[in-house]
């Protein structure tokens, strides 16, 4: 399973990339591929806020759908509008294709989550 | 992960099938993915291992007597080598298992039945079989079953055979036949909507059947398929499965399938009484084919609403890989089942709008 660099993760296997006080949130390599072929996507609308763990969207495969929770709280300032089209993309690439773009609501929930090399770790226990 | 293994497991791994518990069994879910092995076996054939599936004998003199009491189907009308699809019901209406009989003689069956199924049947059918001069084996163990599905399943399979093909017509069986040298029983049969056989073997002789069906095959664009694609492929051809469109609740009539229950054969037979009784009085429920007008996926279990007011459940829902659409099959109030209507898919708790549709997915495509 491919882990990017510099980013935290959940133990639900999503992702967040910090720029400041907003951040990128997407799926991480293992979810794509324990779900298979992505065939839908649910984004939330922009300025949705919501709690850390409260889900804000949903990826689903023929077989399975999988609700995304927030890495942290925050307000929705953008979506990927793209994946909407072509969810396949998250099979593609899921770090390039990030799913919501969030204005951090309170930094210091970043700390309760994993750096990539803890979540390299956490992956090989999964496995 | 913990479950029983069909003696193809190995292959399954070696092929990269990812591997599931299904009904007590380690089963590969897919291999390369659940879209291609599903378009392989629409266009050209897929290879699946079905050896999950049980095998119950029931022979002697009293076979069909007994039979056509067991069964809703007409047994008595079958011919020798012949497949039905039939249900066994109980006294209520609902439904124990359906099943394949494979009919050798009047004086031998052999019913192929749902995996997780198996026990359950085999203790309801010794348990009513007393007065009737039958023997009753549960063969599950010692049979290995593949499911050849696609319409160049009949090219494949020629290439190992010594017989005609074509010349068995759909849902009848050729036993002793020889397939890459390993003896087995042939019936055109399956699961899927399109064409093919179910090749019944020793466990021995299945890895030998499995190797040279995907060697041969691979010229016709023959590909492993999983249960992922075995389950997408029967919803889009409205075949039920148990436990979804069927089920101890869920009867036979209600789910849109009274031409396999004959209630008005001769014989008597456990669960005519009750669902002649339904029959004559009006069902209240009905399943319905629906497509989502909303975005989202339905899946087994989401609440259909009508103006906020719950009128039933989904049985099956998925985008379909045919279709590419958001489509599912419905158990909903008969008052509601008209074709056109509006209704609401609860999807993650959020209403979702949806048309009520007819069930022919594949025929409207």
């Amino acid at each position: 399973m491919k882990v990017m660099k510099d980013l935290y993760y959940t133990k639900d296997h999503e992702w967040i990339k910090v720029e400041g006080d907003l951040a990128y949130v997407g799926i991480a390599d293992y979810a794509q591929s324990s779900l298979g072929d992505i065939v839908y996507v649910e984004l939330p609308e922009v300025d949705d806020e919501f709690e850390k763990e409260e889900a804000f969207g949903a990826v689903e495969s023929v077989k399975a759908a999988s609700d995304v929770f927030m890495p942290v709280g925050g307000k929705v300032v953008e979506v990927n509008e793209e994946l909407i089209d072509d969810p396949a993309l998250l099979n593609a690439d899921p770090y390039e294709n990030w799913m919501i773009k969030i204005e951090i609501a309170d930094k210091a929930e970043l700390d309760e989550l994993m750096t990539s090399e803890e979540y390299e770790k956490f992956l090989a226990e999964e496995e | 992960m913990d479950g029983r293994k069909t003696p193809l497991y190995e292959e399954h791994v070696k092929l990269g099938g990812k591997i599931v518990n299904y009904a007590g069994w380690l089963l590969p879910v897919q291999y390369e993915g659940l879209i291609p092995e599903h378009e392989a076996v629409r266009n050209k054939a897929g290879l699946f291992d079905v050896s999950h599936m049980g095998a119950i004998r029931v022979a002697g003199k009293d076979a069909e007597k007994f039979l056509d009491y067991l069964l809703t189907n007409d047994i008595s009308k079958m011919k020798d080598n012949q497949v039905v699809y039939t249900f066994m019901c109980y006294p209520h209406g609902g439904v124990v298992d359906d099943l394949l009989t494979y009919k050798f003689s009047n004086e031998e069956y052999v019913l192929i039945v749902n995996a997780a199924n198996v026990d359950k049947d085999y203790d309801w059918i010794m348990d009513k079989k007393e007065g009737f001069d039958v023997e009753v084996e549960n063969q599950s163990d010692a049979t290995s079953i593949l499911a050849l599905q696609g319409p160049e399943a009949v090219n494949i399979l020629q290439k190992l055979v010594d017989i005609d093909l074509p010349e068995i017509k759909p849902f009848y069986l050729r036993r002793d036949v020889k397939v890459a040298g390993i003896n087995a029983m042939i019936s055109r049969t399956g699961y899927t909507g399109e064409d093919g056989f179910e090749i019944y073997v020793d466990n021995e002789g299945v890895l030998k059947v499995w190797d040279e069906l995907l060697k041969v095959g691979k010229d016709f664009g023959l590909k492993p398929a999983g249960l992922g694609a075995r389950d997408t492929l029967r919803f889009e051809a409205t075949l039920p499965l148990y436990g979804q469109e069927i089920s101890e609740e869920i009867n036979p009539l209600e789910a849109g399938l009274k031409f396999f229950v004959k209630l008005n054969k001769e014989a008597d037979f456990i669960g005519k009484e009750a669902l002649t009784k339904m029959q004559e009085e009006g069902l209240k429920r009905k399943m319905v084919g629906f497509e989502l007008k909303g975005r989202g996926i339905p899946r087994e279990g989401y609440e259909v609403q009508k103006d906020g007011k719950v009128i039933g459940h989904v049985t099956t829902g998925y985008m379909s890989p045919t279709l590419k659409k958001s489509i599912g099959n419905a158990l909903i109030d008969v008052n509601e089942a008209e074709i056109g209507n509006e209704v609401d898919i609860m999807v993650r708790n959020k209403p979702v709008k949806a048309v009520i549709r007819d069930r022919k997915f594949l025929q409207n495509r």
